[in-house]
């Protein structure tokens, strides 16, 4: 085809007119760019200027040392200890304000997130899909949750007959339970945490057992079929996928030797390592049975949506649904951010969190491990359920266990071994990874020895007709 | 590359009538017709001869003849690669009752359904004869002609189309319209020697 | 201490974000397997059947678009040659070839769509089916191109072909064909040894040989049980017997088999389409026939295959212009004849993957 003759075909018109991103931005009207390139050369003055506060020490510690907010509740702990109030009010004026800000904070960041995850989510997924997603309501389709929202909100409230009245309402809200808590012990950065417990990763382990509650209510108010099948199968998966959760943590404590969430970042810090590097089988394994824990595909058989309709919460109408649909995504950062404090480093990232602030560094991983659910959500068709529970069961929970006693003996030659760091923590982390492979290999033949697991052959090709004679001959 | 044949109605005829003499009881070039009462018989022996091998049952269908219901048989062989064509009539259009074919082929399971439905035939020995289409109760079987009359006609039908030539004969559909299709003489029953040869000439 | 379980009865559809239009399917279920499963069909009755004894031959055509609406141009073009053997029509050969070209290209956008939703059962989120979507985007806008529709096509006729197609239309469809194979093999890639969907077809769903002949089915669904029957070689019918072309067999007639037959297929209809335009002569895309053609007093079944399989046309004509009997032989109404034994002792999920794998579009079961 020549250059002068348009493509014929709408799609692939639509293809060849199609510009990059870089080619729309440079096609701006003028006025726009001089503004965003004025607002870049100041964002790098600005930079500049902050580097050399940085760098002069001027910023440790001052209340408005943005990197770390926790600066502003010490220096505002300092002003209250030195006033002359009462020191009943004083104390519990102290402990008051951190608190009131620090939940208001998180409740922001879990209803800011509602507010704009599932756009996120749809246009990721549509771009993985070779589509746009949302792009009408409002600029590039950003009111899209609001819309939804008010949608659902003024749908007609349908209670079936014969559900529980109490049972019934209380799941929609009581799965956000776990959702909000679960953010407490989470360290932003090295004096900004919520309820740094000393027990954080029993915490943790805890908040995830909420969940199951919730949908056992659920499925089993709403007086239905499909309810109670979608509830059991959900249940079955999420209390089975609690257990390599809980030992994938085992082996992260022993390893750093404490429960408590800002130890285990200063411990990474410290050593220069990410656990993910030391012990990937571990990450992997929580990465994946925490898609199970918050219903997430491959993991979310409990509303598959092709087979049973919209599993537990069939029966809920309007914003109740809506509050189910919601609770998936704010458990999704949740745990991104669980992985990224206890895999990925938390807060610290080799000594750049002296420059940008703890919180930004965790922000952008928390948003990657989102990333990374959405990709997985978007390729992966949905393991049936019986698959998921051998999967658990026979695989997961034997592996990690047995990784955990290598983790186990690992972290007592550590602790005695005056090794620069490099070469101990090398040494674990190559043994660790060939011991993952090596085990995950041997026991996955094992336990499928008897299928056949090998690419099936290709379909045969004939140019002979005919019926049972015909067949046989090809089979020779 | 072979291409497919259609098996003339009169060999399939003769053989017939040499092993189970007396079962056909008409015969074309296109078509041999059966009793409704040794359709069974009929498609058991065809399914297992060597000659004819009719492994596959193509299509079952129903056609509305006035004054009785024609069943038609397709069956194929893949093997072979021919086709043969069986028909039926019942004996009447109120019981219309055929033997079922589903013990031979079970591809007849829900065709069968779908004609007792849409024509109202009833399939002796169908394990689950139930309309399929439409509901239970539903008021008369509509594929039959004299559903939904309209005024001044018994039967569907376009008489003529509208824009066609003006010398176009013009088709009364009325009951004098009524064995619309291939006539054909039913031969007799039990001699051997005249089965499956009396082909009639004159077709309509 | 006993444990008993109480069977229940679950009802799948007919609105349903699985299914394949409107089809109800009633399951009794006893814990996760099925005890029994009944379909209840009719949702999608249109009364074709009665409709067509009041319309000339012609005006029925635009039922077969409807009847199997994933496949229209098979639909026409199966009633077309009905119609041309019952009356002895000639069709001149650019319009064969036309016929050819259009039918392989409409069975490429079924099979992808066929095998886009099978995935989409399995659970894959619709993001195979939306690749696969790219290339019968292309296509829907070919045919759209040449009769002005994507879906409802009625572009063949009797003696022919409605229209000749304009002339963007050759350099789009080269484009298309030359793009076609590497796209085919990227799904192959994405799809042929992932694990989790051989998990979930391989041994699903399993049809014998023998089962499958009796039970008349036809198309990918008897091929993928291991039977080398095609219409298109078997009992030729257009210009299919000049082309070079092979007919894909399965090995053990699960799920995947029927799905790799189809895949495969896509490659067949590539090469057939590319012989087809080298070999396209100049001429009239149809004869002229009378308007309301009035074929001799008799009957014909006729027969094509359709993406879904054999698709019949059965039909009786009295010397009027309009048919005496017309019956459509539905491939998807037919397939479904072993769904109540393949679904009994089968998980629920299993039962689902092995509907999406017969491939059924409600419109030819109901008419």
């Amino acid at each position: 085809m020549s250059e002068n003759t348009r493509s014929a075909t709408p799609m692939s018109r639509q293809i060849a007119e199609h510009h990059s991103l870089l080619d729309r931005t440079l096609a701006l009207p003028r006025p726009i760019l001089v503004m965003l390139s004025v607002l870049l050369v100041g964002f790098a003055m600005s930079q500049i200027a902050i580097g050399y506060l940085v760098i002069s020490g001027q910023l440790d510690g001052k209340w408005y040392d943005i990197r770390d907010l926790g600066n502003a509740m010490i220096s505002l702990d300092g002003v209250i200890q030195n006033s002359e109030m009462d020191s009943r009010i004083a104390s519990t004026l102290a402990y008051l304000i951190p608190t009131l800000a620090g939940a208001t904070g998180i409740v922001s960041i879990v209803g800011g997130w509602l507010l704009i995850g599932p756009w996120v989510e749809r246009r990721l997924i549509a771009k993985f899909q070779i589509r746009q997603g949302p792009n009408r309501t409002g600029p590039f389709g950003l009111l899209q949750t609001l819309a939804d929202a008010l949608k659902l909100m003024q749908k007609e409230i349908i209670i079936p007959s014969g559900a529980d009245r109490f049972l019934y309402f209380v799941p929609p809200v009581a799965v956000f339970i776990p959702a909000i808590l679960g953010w407490a012990p989470i360290p932003w950065s090295p004096k900004m945490s919520y309820a740094d417990l000393d027990v954080g990763v029993l915490f943790v382990i805890a908040i995830s057992s909420l969940g199951v509650l919730a949908v056992f209510m659920a499925g089993w108010a709403s007086n239905n079929h499909y309810s109670l099948l979608g509830a059991m199968r959900t249940i079955a998966m999420m209390i089975s996928y609690e257990i390599p959760i809980s030992v994938s943590l085992l082996a992260v404590v022993l390893l750093t030797g404490s429960t408590k969430l800002s130890e285990i970042v200063l411990w990474q810090s410290e050593h220069g390592v990410w656990l993910v590097m030391l012990i990937p089988f571990a990450a992997l394994a929580f990465l994946f049975a925490s898609t199970a824990e918050i219903n997430r595909t491959p993991n979310d058989i409990g509303e598959a949506e092709s087979e049973i309709v919209a599993g537990f919460y069939t029966e809920y109408s309007g914003m109740k649904a809506g509050l189910f649909m919601g609770v998936e995504l704010a458990n999704a950062i949740l745990v991104g951010a669980l992985m990224s404090t206890f895999f990925l480093g938390g807060y610290t990232m080799f000594g750049l969190e002296t420059w940008i602030p703890g919180y930004l560094i965790l922000a952008t991983k928390i948003g990657l491990v989102y990333f990374l659910f959405v990709w997985i959500r978007a390729t992966l068709p949905r393991f049936r359920l019986d698959q998921l529970m051998g999967f658990a069961w026979k695989f997961l929970i034997p592996v990690s266990i047995a990784l955990m006693f290598l983790t186990a003996i690992e972290s007592s030659i550590l602790v005695r071994w005056d090794v620069p760091n490099f070469l101990s923590l090398g040494l674990i982390g190559l043994v660790n990874i060939t011991s993952a492979a090596g085990l995950t290999f041997v026991w996955l033949r094992v336990l499928f020895r008897d299928t056949d697991l090998s690419t099936p052959p290709a379909p045969i090709l004939t140019r002979e007709m005919g019926g049972l004679q015909a067949a046989k001959v090809l089979r020779g | 590359m072979r291409t497919s044949t259609q098996l003339s109605g009169i060999t399939v005829g003769e053989v017939l009538g040499k092993s189970l003499p007396g079962i056909v009881t008409a015969v074309t070039d296109e078509w041999i017709e059966v009793g409704p009462d040794r359709v069974i018989e009929t498609l058991q022996w065809l399914l297992n001869s060597d000659e004819f091998d009719a492994i596959q049952l193509s299509n079952l269908t129903a056609v509305d003849r006035h004054t009785h219901i024609e069943v038609v048989y397709h069956l194929q062989s893949l093997d072979l690669n021919h086709q043969l064509v069986v028909k039926t009539r019942t004996h009447g259009m109120d019981p219309a009752v055929v033997q079922s074919a589903y013990s031979v082929y079970k591809g007849a399971l829900l065709q069968e359904r779908e004609v007792y439905d849409l024509m109202g035939v009833r399939f002796e020995g169908h394990p689950d004869l139930r309309r399929l289409f439409l509901w239970d109760g539903f008021p008369g079987h509509p594929l039959r002609k004299d559903f939904l009359g309209m005024p001044g006609r018994i039967t569907s039908g376009l008489e003529g189309f509208p824009f066609e030539d003006k010398d176009k004969p013009i088709r009364p559909i009325n009951q004098e319209n009524v064995e619309a299709g291939v006539a054909y003489v039913v031969t007799g029953e039990t001699d051997e020697s005249k089965t499956g040869t009396d082909l009639s000439e004159d077709r309509g | 201490m006993t444990t008993s379980t109480e069977p229940y009865i679950l009802n799948i559809g007919p609105q349903h974000p699985s299914t394949h239009g409107v089809f109800r399917l009633r399951v009794v279920m006893d814990g996760e397997k099925i005890k029994d499963l009944d379909m209840i069909v009719g949702y999608l009755h249109r009364s074709m059947e009665k409709l067509a004894e009041e319309r000339t031959f012609t005006q029925n055509i635009p039922f077969t678009d409807r009847a199997d609406y994933l496949a229209a141009m098979t639909g026409n073009l199966g009633l077309a040659i009905a119609v041309e053997r019952l009356a002895g029509v000639e069709v001149p050969e650019r319009a064969e070839y036309l016929r050819v070209i259009f039918s392989e290209l409409q069975r490429i956008a079924s099979h992808a769509m066929a095998n886009g939703t099978l995935i989409s059962d399995a659970g894959a989120w619709q993001t195979p089916l939306l690749y696969m979507f790219r290339e019968r985007e292309k296509i829907l806008d070919l045919f759209e191109m040449t009769c002005g529709a994507r879906l409802t096509t009625n572009y063949m006729r009797i003696g022919g072909v409605a229209f000749d197609p304009p002339v963007e239309f050759w350099p789009a469809l080269q484009e298309l064909v030359d793009e076609l194979p590497d796209r085919i093999d990227e799904y192959h890639e994405l799809l042929v040894s992932n694990e989790v969907f051989l998990a979930r077809t391989r041994g699903v769903g399993v049809i014998s040989p023998e089962d499958a002949i009796n039970a008349s089915l036809t198309g990918p669904a008897l091929r993928g049980s291991g039977i080398p029957w095609d219409l298109r070689k078997a009992d030729p019918y257009s210009v299919y017997d000049r082309m070079e072309f092979d007919v894909v067999v399965g090995r053990s007639g699960d799920v995947y088999d029927r799905f790799m037959v189809r895949m495969s297929e896509l490659y067949q209809s590539v090469k057939i389409i590319k012989q087809a335009m080298s070999q396209i002569p100049a001429g009239a895309h149809k004869t002229d026939i009378p308007l309301a053609l009035r074929p001799d007093e008799g009957e014909i079944y006729s027969r094509i295959e359709s993406p879904r399989g054999e698709i019949g046309f059965f039909l009786v004509s009295d010397g009027g212009p309009s048919p005496y009997r017309f019956h459509i032989r539905a491939p998807s109404l037919i397939n479904l004849s072993l769904l109540h034994e393949l679904g009994r002792d089968a998980a629920l999920s299993d039962a689902i993957v092995t509907l999406g794998s017969l491939d059924i579009v409600v419109g030819e079961i109901d008419r």
